[in-house]
């Protein structure tokens, strides 16, 4: 790796020389750890291990929690966006700043806030519990937990994107006659849609190895509310390091095979935005 | 245009009311019912929870792992920004993807990797038995578990800033005669410091918060190997809520703070939000 251009500043051998080592001590290598245990394992046995149907039920919760929790902040999310960006009303600041509330507290703190909310005595348990809805400790409460994880990763990305949308645009289809669904179909979405992607992919990969805020609302009934972090966190507490890694190898290959799909479906989406435009 | 007035007033109202109900519902009411439950039995109560000598050991813990995780991974931070952008090099792109490997890892698995190389069936284990030194169940593996989770925040908030700043000032202060590091001290440290400041803000939060990763290769025992957070799993466990509501608020109350110094940075350096809005 060689520094090409300039090279009047001084320092790259020495700043590069303490990333690339520090990455590797702290990240790569023990990373690579996990990949190298679990090819020990050999293929047919690492099959078998990530194709249980314990395992399957909580990789299958833990992704499919992840998605129904970014879809419904999808929704939610640029509503929030749309209100801070345009609305001027007394305390959006203080909104504006508790958004990121999630990204600051810490999970076991958030696990166990909402358990002590949704259970049968809780504030909202209380009142829907009767009403036939159950949350705490159930599959419901899984995708709740990673609502509130995910939120202000979509918030966030929106704010900038709609902040800079043409205004007159939409004036311009409303005078044309589109109404408020056609314009926010026609010319708000395409102009966000790129952004909204990001968001929810970023809520996503978080939420999918989320594991402090879900375990006290979950219940973690095997093959109905347990998620895939608790299953390696089961098998290292008895010692199956094993089978551990190789349901966390499945799980990071899982997410970054995600990672580069919808990277490459942003790449295609600009691509085609610009070839339009 | 005129007569739409009205009803485009409404539709937004009835939004803003979405948007509030939502954020009331998910974010704040969770916040209220820590500090509602940790007051429910009384103050005094919940100064008794916060007295005991686990409690203050576990405290000790979580300050003394931040306090080292956090510089390590500030001096990193600072380093690997300077690398990236005063210099161009391939593979530039492939390296910041690296830096931010740690997001998309989960906690648990953080944990579990260190287990990997430093447990006792892990790649340094025996070696590490023969010398009789303990890194996971202990506290070097908790700072090391740490350290992981917190990699990438102070080096993706400074990326994009160094990025704008460009190294105009920089090549100029060389070009008048100082030094590399009197140009980093005078010149560049200057330009960054409120993004520093804010990157490790959010750094610190997430070391003093972590639990997955740490709850991995902390081992569980109390008063040597538990930090706040494992503490309130600990109480929690033990059908003691006033206990873990009282640890909760502590760490609630370090949130707030984040976020109050978070927004105030933000009031006056409005430039900083780039980094969050791409980051994480």
């Amino acid at each position: 790796m060689t520094a090409r251009h300039f090279r009047v500043l001084p320092g790259f051998g020495l700043t590069m020389g303490y990333t690339l080592l520090y990455l590797s001590l702290i990240v790569l290598i023990p990373l690579s750890a996990a990949f190298l245990r679990s090819a020990e394992l050999g293929p047919e046995r690492f099959w078998a291990v990530v194709t249980t149907p314990r395992v399957l039920s909580a990789l299958r919760l833990s992704f499919g929690a992840a998605l129904l929790a970014a879809l419904v902040n999808a929704v939610f999310g640029f509503i929030i966006a749309w209100s801070l960006v345009r609305l001027r009303f007394p305390g959006r600041r203080i909104v504006d700043a508790i958004i990121d509330l999630p990204f600051a507290l810490p999970t076991a703190v958030a696990g166990i806030a909402l358990t002590a909310l949704y259970s049968a005595n809780g504030w909202i348990g209380r009142i829907i519990e009767p009403l036939g809805f159950k949350v705490a400790y159930t599959p419901t409460g899984v995708v709740l937990a990673l609502m509130f994880v995910g939120l202000p990763f979509i918030v966030r990305t929106l704010q900038p994107v709609i902040a800079d949308l043409d205004r007159e645009l939409e004036g311009a289809a409303e005078t044309l006659g589109a109404s408020r669904l056609q314009t926010f179909r026609w010319v708000v979405l395409p102009a966000i849609w790129p952004a909204l992607l990001t968001g929810c992919a970023l809520a996503f990969s978080r939420a999918v190895g989320e594991y402090g805020s879900v375990i006290f609302i979950a219940g973690n009934i095997p093959l109905q509310s347990e998620i895939a972090p608790l299953v390696i966190m089961t098998k290292l507490e008895e010692f199956e390091y094993g089978e551990a890694t190789a349901i966390a190898v499945a799980m990071l290959l899982i997410s970054f095979t995600l990672m580069l799909a919808i990277n490459g479906l942003q790449l295609w989406g600009q691509r085609r935005q610009r070839s339009r435009t | 245009m005129k007569p739409s007035r009205v009803p485009a007033n409404l539709g937004a109202m009835l939004l803003l009311g979405v948007a509030l109900a939502y954020v009331g519902v998910l974010v704040l009411l969770p916040l209220l019912v820590v500090f509602v439950e940790a007051l429910r039995s009384g103050v005094g109560a919940y100064l008794e929870a916060l007295s005991d000598p686990y409690a203050h050991s576990a405290i000790r813990l979580t300050l003394m792992t931040a306090a080292i995780s956090v510089p390590l991974n500030l001096v990193f931070g600072v380093a690997a920004s300077w690398a990236i952008t005063k210099f161009d090099f391939r593979g530039k792109n492939a390296l910041i993807t690296l830096i931010d490997l740690p997001f998309a890892v989960s906690p648990v698995i953080s944990g579990l990797i260190y287990l990997l190389v430093f447990g006792a069936q892990g790649w340094l284990g025996p070696w590490l038995l023969e010398h009789d030194i303990r890194v996971v169940f202990a506290v070097p593996g908790i700072i090391l578990a740490t350290t992981f989770v917190t990699f990438p925040f102070v080096a993706r908030e400074l990326i994009p800033l160094m990025q704008a700043q460009g190294t105009d000032e920089e090549v100029t202060a060389l070009s008048l005669g100082a030094s590399g590091w009197q140009t980093f001290w005078l010149v560049t440290l200057p330009n960054i410091r409120w993004g520093l400041l804010y990157g490790v803000l959010l750094c610190n939060a997430r070391a003093m918060g972590e639990f997955g990763a740490v709850s991995v290769v902390s081992g569980h025992i109390r008063g040597l190997t538990n930090t706040l957070p494992l503490h309130i799993e600990i109480l929690h466990k033990e059908y003691n809520p006033v206990g873990a509501f009282a640890t909760a608020a502590l760490l609630a109350m370090l949130a707030l703070v984040t976020l109050i110094t978070k927004s105030l940075l933000e009031m006056r350096h409005p430039e900083l939000r780039q980094g969050v809005a791409r980051q994480r």
